[in-house]
């Protein structure tokens, strides 16, 4: 799409993008934008402190941790349970506005802009943790559960969530994402781990993607609704209960770190570890100039060169096993400092870098914003992505330390970048559309789990083909005909 | 020595549950709501599990005074390594008045009956907040007391105990028995596992009435209400300093 077209051009589409969301600072235009009359429905619907037309809330809703700028919607409305979530999207629905649902706010890809405006559903009241099944390792949560209150309320139980995306998410915003995590090496992503969800569709209607109540741990019941809403990023329906897969908490962990000589050698060890059957349980890569940040920023003194974080999890006796086997594995491809400790005070220093490497990468630039590139590809193809990213970081003349979920084959560049720096914005956008096609190229993703959002649409349609974006469309066109769940985002805007 | 120790661990809300007080005024909603072990109570059970793990003591004795569902706090004291469990069974009245000045006397007796050498508490309940158990306990068996432990070792007879103060840290050293009573700091305590979890049904829980003790439960406290908070008032703009000055003498604050 971009081919062909002149460098003035590009900058200009590209400063329309940025520019997609209306003026937040005309107050009036808010108002002006849904009538009275309905905003008394909304009233009658979900109390009079259930919505609000202040600018601060609207503007905290209309923005996550992306880089995409805040779209506020005209209004926020507050519902308490699912009958009024259905209330109001009927409200929405007969007036043909657009409907956008607020977990957390802690999305990586602008998913909860209202670039049309519209209505902002802010889930965040309905708390509760329901039907906890510990002997069926099963539980429903409604989307104002964040991940880590789940697993607090679980902590007596023995039982876990660990789908671990990082920020402390709501975990329907997750289902509705298709977060991952961490640990997804070893306990997968949330498409295997929600077995059912309720779900507000664009009408108001309510339904259970496995049916009320079921839990069973497999099925082959119909087409698999549950697995198509989660990742649908609220375009498809407003999710409102999501049915998770819990797992015993380990009864022991291990962490290890080790040094290798190069990108090349790091991964073997990876895919050596997997092949050998070792079910570990994270499994974290970080180039030299990450941990240089890294050592700076905590005091650390890692040798600068491609490292790598693991964590085992098992029984004492299966840890032993687990490392020593890692170990000899690291050893034989060059590896060196091979570390690991047991108890959680050690643990937590040795995974310092891991856990910091955040504030590690903004603070080799302070006072810029930092912006993570999400892409994901086979193993096999990952230090040759990772090699030429880092060529093109130095060409393009970017701050981008890397870290990487390198059992999956993902990894994300911690962009730094001046947001007063047009053409340093600029270069960053272009090296990710960069980074993006060499992802497909190597036949993998454009989103290894942040999802598709505002800023991806035009790689979805590469990396899927126009056969089945026709398939998505229709999809969409079935469950929402009048557009009106979450615009633009994911599809590419259809002219009405 | 022994080499035994008690742990007191009771039954609170959960800390993440939000409160609500009775339409009555006479007390807050307990029914059907979360409960779980008291955060300070975890702390100590954890303390006693390190100090077996390193072989300092012998047994850990998980005590509990509470109606029924007091069990399962005992079971998640022993899900995290305790030995065995103790039950004093407290219901109906009794246990709407039981406070620090009943436990801590049930707890010293209990520590002559088991011939305990340390006495490991949380040192404040979350719904409480008396701060007072320990103490009590100390002065009713004439033991030492090492209060806000933030780091506890044990040197031969002896035990050192660095505790948190306002104006800092303060080391003592006590003779042993004694009781301690943990703060925040002193460890990060372990998840029940669902091995020790399953592990922890096995192991026994005694039961015991405060009366085989020779514990009265007559509290000496009569709670006349209950009561939220005050509602936050919404707050109040102004355009210049003048009248944010003006407002502020007008309410009295300046």
């Amino acid at each position: 799409m971009w081919l062909g077209w002149s460098t003035g051009r590009r900058l200009l589409a590209f400063r329309r993008r940025l520019q997609l969301c209306r003026n937040v600072s005309l107050p009036n235009s808010a108002r002006g934008a849904v009538e009275d009359g309905v905003l008394s429905k909304f009233r009658s619907i979900c109390g009079e402190d259930g919505i609000s037309l202040g600018e601060a809330v609207r503007e905290q809703h209309g923005k996550d941790e992306s880089v995409h700028r805040c779209c506020p919607p005209d209004v926020v409305v507050f519902p308490r349970c699912v009958e009024e979530v259905s209330a109001l999207a009927r409200v929405c629905h007969k007036h043909n506005l657009p409907i956008i649902p607020f977990g957390t706010g802690t999305g990586l890809e602008g998913g909860v802009g209202a670039v049309q405006g519209g209505v902002c559903f802010s889930l965040r009241n309905m708390d509760q943790i329901l039907d906890l099944h510990p002997e069926d390792f099963d539980v429903t949560v409604e989307p104002g559960v964040t991940r880590k209150s789940l697993n607090a309320y679980l902590r007596d139980t023995g039982l876990w969530f660990p789908v671990d995306p990082g920020a402390d998410a709501s975990l329907c915003g997750m289902a509705a994402t298709s977060a991952s995590g961490t640990n997804a090496v070893r306990y997968g992503t949330m498409r295997e781990n929600v077995m059912n969800l309720e779900v507000v569709l664009a009408d108001g209607t309510i339904i259970h993607t496995a049916g009320k109540g079921r839990r069973p741990r497999k099925t082959s019941a119909g087409y698999n609704l549950t697995n198509l809403f989660v990742g649908s990023e609220g375009t498809l329906g407003i999710i409102t209960k999501a049915t998770l897969r819990l797992y015993g908490i380990p009864e022991a962990m291990v962490s290890a770190v080790c040094s290798f000589p190069s990108v090349q050698t790091a991964v073997d060890s990876t895919v050596q570890i997997l092949q050998a059957g070792v079910p570990i349980a994270r499994i974290e890569f970080l180039d030299d100039v990450m941990i240089d940040a890294c050592n700076r920023f905590s005091s650390l003194s890692y040798a600068v060169t491609p490292t790598l974080f693991l964590e085992f999890h098992g029984s004492e006796r299966s840890l032993e096993e687990q490392v020593n086997t890692a170990e000899e594995i690291t050893q034989s491809n060059g590896g060196s400092d091979f570390q690991w400790a047991r108890d959680a005070e050690t643990r937590s220093r040795l995974w310092k870098a891991r856990h910091d490497a955040w504030y590690a990468a903004q603070a080799l630039r302070p006072g810029c914003k930092a912006y993570s590139t999400d892409v994901c590809v086979p193993l096999s193809r990952l230090p040759q992505i990772i090699m030429e990213t880092k060529e093109d970081l130095i060409e393009s003349r970017l701050t981008g330390p890397i870290a990487g979920h390198v059992g999956d084959g993902n990894f994300h560049c911690l962009m730094v970048v001046d947001p007063s720096d047009p053409d340093e914005l600029h270069r960053v956008h272009l090296f990710t559309e960069r980074l993006a096609r060499r992802a497909l190229a190597m036949d993998g993703t454009c989103t290894g789990e942040h999802g598709v959002g505002l800023g991806k649409r035009a790689l979805l349609r590469e990396e899927l083909g126009p056969q089945a974006i026709q398939v998505m469309q229709g999809l969409k066109d079935a469950l929402d005909p009048k557009q009106l769940l979450n615009p633009e985002k994911i599809l590419q805007h259809k002219e009405q | 020595m022994s080499g035994r120790v008690l742990v007191g661990v009771k039954r609170v809300i959960d800390y993440a549950v939000k409160i609500r007080v009775k339409p009555d005024n006479s007390g807050i909603v307990t029914d059907g709501v979360k409960h779980s072990m008291n955060p300070f109570c975890e702390i100590a059970v954890e303390e006693a599990v390190k100090m077996k793990e390193k072989k300092l003591i012998k047994e850990v004795v998980a005590v509990s005074c509470g109606p029924q569902q007091s069990q399962e706090t005992i079971r998640t004291a022993l899900a995290m390594g305790a030995d065995r469990g103790i039950h004093v069974e407290v219901s109906g009245k009794d246990y709407e008045t039981l406070g620090p000045l009943q436990v801590s006397k049930i707890m010293a007796a209990l520590a002559k009956k088991e011939d305990a050498q340390l006495i490991i508490l949380g040192k404040q309940a979350i719904d409480d907040d008396c701060n007072q158990t320990g103490q009590m306990t100390a002065a009713l068996l004439d033991w030492p007391q090492g209060t806000f432990a933030s780091e506890v070792s044990l040197e031969g007879d002896k035990i050192k105990v660095v505790r948190e103060i306002d104006g800092g840290l303060e080391t003592i050293k006590i003779n042993t028995p004694a009781v301690l009573t943990a703060d925040l700091r002193l460890n990060t305590p372990r998840y029940a596992t669902l091995p020790n979890i399953m592990k922890a049904k096995k192991k026994k829980i005694a039961n015991v009435k405060p009366a085989d003790l020779g514990v009265d439960l007559t509290s000496r406290l009569e709670v006349l209400r209950v009561d939220e908070p005050p509602q936050r008032q919404a707050g109040m703009k102004v355009e210049t300093v003048e009248d944010l000055v003006g407002k502020l003498k007008e309410s009295g604050k300046v």
